[in-house]
């Protein structure tokens, strides 16, 4: 071999992979980083998912669902009250702010989409969706406890309706521009009012985006236990709507920190119950949305 | 629409009527209604904060600023002080942006720049979204009995051997700043990564042909064009990944010891905003409710600024600008 | 449309049918204290078990939680084992009825593998609470427990989050026993602990009882019934005649027995004289107010103290409280008919 040839062998570009070249095992090393905090990032929830149904899953049996809580010394009961509370409340909260959240986006959406008003608004209900829970529990408390003097489900209900109204709003204000402009115009050109095509073609064609949000809403609100925490409180008895009322989130705060082991196993029970609601929320919303992409 | 008429109308053949009253009438109150609940969204808010803000006047009067600045809380001598639950909520809350948006980040990479067949994408995707809808109560329930046993060891290992850096200046209880943010930022970490890859996603596809056009090795790629591009959106994301940690309530208050003091040790017990509300407001004196209700408006205006600039840079750095 | 109609029909379904359930025709509300509440529990739940038309709620959310809610008004009675101050119950317009309705101890509870038999002398727990003893195997406490083997950790103080009448209660004891701590922190329904690093609050005795558990290093005050269900070691304490006494039933009746119930039945027992007194016991109070404008709730109330007063003191010892002595229960019944 010469010494040109060697010369134009080492000008030649190598196309070919080097695997030890360092940009090269940068992007490995990079790679495999990521790939692990992937997979550190599912841990969690796995996690909790396992530990629920372990330990949640031992206590879990048909009398959890229709018994009353046990005081301390009890063995047995159940949260039958907790559930029937979380579903009044959720109830309360959807009775509220679905037709509020729906109203107000169909004018954000379409009857004033550009006014000073409707700009307002929309920044209101995204700060609105940045609202710290236990704020929503504050307010409540100072407006609806102390003026009708209990605690009751209705405040607990109000509460929660103050988380739902923004989600609801926003994600129906963007199913309902997400119409196309030609159906609306249709309706318009036949002689709708504005009334007549939104109630006529917009929501219908809308509503499956709209009931996305207001699944995703409802599996919010089960969730929280802030605003509950000082306006339904918690009861040991069956739902009386004008007095303290219990909820699973707010049981299994209370149980959490109980050196009793039966409290603590009901509190693992109930988390199973409240997790299982609120994922088959998430998933009902998610097909819901899917199904019309 | 009206009742169909038989006898067609004086000109042309058309079965089409003007509006009936009803309908002219629904019409008006539909319209009204609607516009109604939309002034309504914006009394809300104001009320919320007239609510809360008056009811805060008179401690900030008796006290001033003093509430701000004193670290002390003692309703015997009527003494409050809200500067730890500041400290604590923004330092548990900087710990999981830390952790959580470069978690998130990694994650929202991972998902968009082709690591992953199409479907897998997809699973991973709502996995992580799952983990948002888990209820904080529940995590702070695991937080109690898994995930403090099990950081315990390395904890202790940490304030053992590197026990002269600050953050590890104290032995781990139990409850304390550091099992707290770590669920803080698992918390956090789905908003993070869903808003990271629309961010990433928003970038053309021309940009990223071009990039491995050159010959780039992907991580090149994505360090080097991908995260500048996407930069903005990122940004924005870890902002309103803040803003949610922030306003976190339960498993804080489940988590994080309670302990009215500033350290700047991880594993030592502290308290929020969040956690202070939660747990003192059921049992304040009069006075104490102001002081609680003081400390409700900051973190309303902690959290209310972090949103808006938040959602500002997202709308300002989407395609096509502010909107 | 359809889904909207639908989804709204089943609300509004849900909101008519469950105020429908709802069996009693009286409920009587109270919340305070979570020092007895595991006992107020179990005897409301059977009160309204055995008297159909009556439902007795009781929320454990501490002392000061309770007399607020008492002075609000968003209760029918209250519960607090700090009782109440003069200036607290001139808020209340009707005006209090205090009832004393059982006793209970505080114990110190502690988690340290191997040890369950823990010997504190006064001026030794008084300091750990003064944060001046850091360490179990401090000389001090190892003095006092021959032969157990304490490890070198640091103590861990649990004490209350939240405004607690066991707190009010622990602290007058401790201000009756050591001077420093008198003029250094003071006794309340809170106070600031002079302690930093090793403290964690926990809400409710159930809370603190909760965090010694899963705290290797903790010590902490709750009554003795938490720590008891909870399976928790408790500590013997130094009385006032130097003896090291274990909690109990018949410590804590002997501690009883050296107080006189008062016209105004508030009376706080800090240090009780007798070699066979535990040295810390309180009387724990239910709040009534004097009269009520609702006859057919005073008459279930009578009928609740009445249940409480006797039937309900047959169970307390059970419970892990201490049952009244009768000249107690005789002069709680006679005040209750200031109830009206």
């Amino acid at each position: 071999m010469t010494a040109r040839q060697v010369d134009n062998e080492l000008r030649k570009p190598s196309f070919e992979k080097n695997p030890y070249e360092r940009r090269a095992l940068q992007s490995y090393v990079l790679s495999t980083l990521t790939v692990g905090m992937a997979i550190l990032a599912c841990f969690p929830l796995f996690s909790v998912i396992l530990m629920l149904l372990y330990r949640g899953g031992q206590r879990l049996a048909l009398t959890v669902f229709y018994s009353l809580p046990p005081t301390a010394f009890e063995d047995g009961g159940g949260f039958g009250n907790a559930i029937l509370g979380t579903l009044f409340m959720v109830g309360l909260a959807g009775l509220i702010s679905i037709p509020f959240g729906i109203l107000a986006a169909i004018f954000l959406a379409e009857l004033g989409p550009h006014r000073k008003l409707s700009q307002a608004a929309r920044f209101c209900a995204k700060t609105l969706t940045g609202l710290p829970s236990i704020l929503a529990g504050v307010f409540a408390y100072a407006s609806v406890v102390l003026v009708m003097g209990h605690y009751s489900a209705w405040a607990g209900g109000i509460a929660l309706s103050l988380l739902m109204i923004p989600i609801v709003m926003l994600t129906a204000e963007e199913a309902i521009k997400m119409v196309p402009r030609g159906m609306k115009e249709a309706a318009y050109g036949m002689g709708c009012t504005p009334a007549q095509a939104m109630m006529k073609v917009s929501l219908p064609v809308a509503m499956p985006g709209i009931i996305t949000g207001v699944f995703l809403a409802v599996a919010r609100a089960a969730g929280e236990t802030a605003p509950l925490l000082f306006t339904a409180l918690f009861s040991d008895y069956w739902l009386e709507v004008n007095q303290p009322t219990a909820s699973l989130a707010v049981l299994i705060y209370n149980y959490s920190g109980s050196p009793f082991a039966n409290l603590i196993e009901l509190a693992w029970s109930a988390s199973l119950v409240l997790v299982l609601l609120v994922l088959v929320l998430n998933i009902a919303s998610r097909l819901i949305g899917q199904r019309n992409k | 629409m009206g009742s169909p008429k038989e006898t067609p109308r004086k000109w042309g053949d058309s079965f089409a009527t003007p509006p009936s009253f009803g309908d002219v009438v629904f019409d008006r109150v539909f319209r009204g209604v609607a516009y109604a609940f939309t002034v309504l969204t914006i009394l809300v808010l104001a009320y919320i904060v007239f609510e809360i803000g008056g009811k805060a006047l008179p401690a900030v009067k008796e006290y001033g600023m003093q509430l701000l600045s004193s670290s002390d809380w003692n309703v015997n001598r009527k003494v409050y002080g809200i500067l730890p639950e500041i400290w604590g909520t923004l330092y548990s809350s900087l710990f999981a942006l830390a952790v959580g948006g470069v978690f998130g980040v990694a994650i929202a990479i991972f998902l968009t720049q082709d690591f992953l067949p199409h479907k897998v994408e997809i699973v991973l995707k709502n996995i992580i979204e799952m983990l948002a809808a888990i209820p904080s109560v529940v995590y702070g329930l695991w937080g109690i009995f898994v995930l403090i046993p099990i950081i315990r060891p390395l904890a202790d290992f940490l304030h053992e051997y590197l026990g002269w850096i600050p953050f590890f200046g104290t032995k781990l209880n139990g409850p304390g700043l550091f099992p707290a943010s770590l669920v803080l930022s698992i918390m956090i970490l789905p908003t993070v990564a869903a808003v990271s890859q629309d961010a990433f996603r928003a970038i053309p596809l021309k940009t990223k042909e071009a990039v491995y056009g050159m010959g780039t090795t992907r991580w090149e790629a994505i360090l080097r064009v991908m995260l500048p591009t996407a930069s903005g959106g990122i940004f924005g994301a870890l902002v309103l990944g803040f803003g949610r940690a922030l306003g976190e309530t339960m498993a804080l208050a489940m988590l994080v010891g309670n302990s009215n003091q500033i350290s700047l040790s991880l594993f030592s017990p502290a308290n929020t905003l969040a956690a202070l509300l939660a747990l003192n407001f059921p049992e304040a004196g009069p006075m104490e409710v102001q002081v609680l209700m003081f400390a409700a408006i900051v973190l309303l205006v902690i959290t209310l600024v972090v949103n808006v600039i938040g959602q500002l840079i997202i709308n300002f750095t989407r395609p096509g600008g502010a909107r | 449309m359809k889904y909207l109609s639908k989804l709204m029909a089943m609300l509004m379904l849900m909101a008519l049918v469950f105020p429908a359930v709802s069996f009693a025709d009286v409920s009587l509300v109270g919340s305070g204290a979570s020092f007895p509440a595991p006992l107020y529990t179990t005897w409301f739940k059977t009160f309204s078990r055995e008297n159909s038309g009556v439902q007795v709620s009781y929320q454990s959310k501490g002392s000061g939680a309770g007399i607020r809610d008492f002075q609000n008004h968003v209760v029918d009675f209250g519960a607090s084992d700090a009782a109440m101050t003069p200036e607290e119950i001139s808020k209340v317009a009707e005006g209090v009825q205090l009832l004393p309705m059982t006793a209970g101890e505080i114990v110190l509870t502690y988690n340290l593998e191997g040890v369950s038999d823990l010997k504190l002398p006064r001026d030794v727990y008084a300091g750990i609470f003064l944060g001046q003893i850091t360490k179990w195997d401090d000389p001090a406490i190892v003095k006092a427990n021959p032969g157990v083997k304490l490890p070198s950790e640091n103590i861990v103080v649990v004490a209350r989050a939240d405004s607690s009448g066991t707190n009010f209660n622990f602290t007058q004891h401790l201000c009756a026993i050591s001077k420093t701590f008198k003029d250094k922190v003071g006794f309340g329904k809170t106070v600031e602990w002079p302690l930093s690093q090793n403290l964690i609050k926990a809400p409710k005795n159930d809370g603190v009882a909760a965090a010694i558990k899963q705290t290797p290093g903790a010590i902490g005050y709750v009554e003795f019934g938490y720590a008891q269900m909870a399976k928790l070691p408790m500590a013997s304490l130094q009385n006032k005649a130097g003896k090291f006494v274990a909690p109990g039933l018949k410590s804590g009746q002997a501690a009883l027995a050296n107080a006189v119930l008062p016209e105004n039945m508030i009376v706080f027992i800090t240090d009780p004289d007798g070699d066979g007194s535990y040295p810390m016991v309180t009387y724990t109070w239910m709040l009534f107010y004097k009269t009520y404008q609702d006859k057919e709730k005073v008459e279930w109330i009578h009928k609740l103290i009445d249940y409480c007063l006797y039937k309900g003191q047959a169970i307390s010892d059970k419970a892990g409280y201490i049952p009244m002595p009768e000249t107690v229960v005789k002069k709680v019944a006679a005040a209750a008919k200031n109830i009206k």
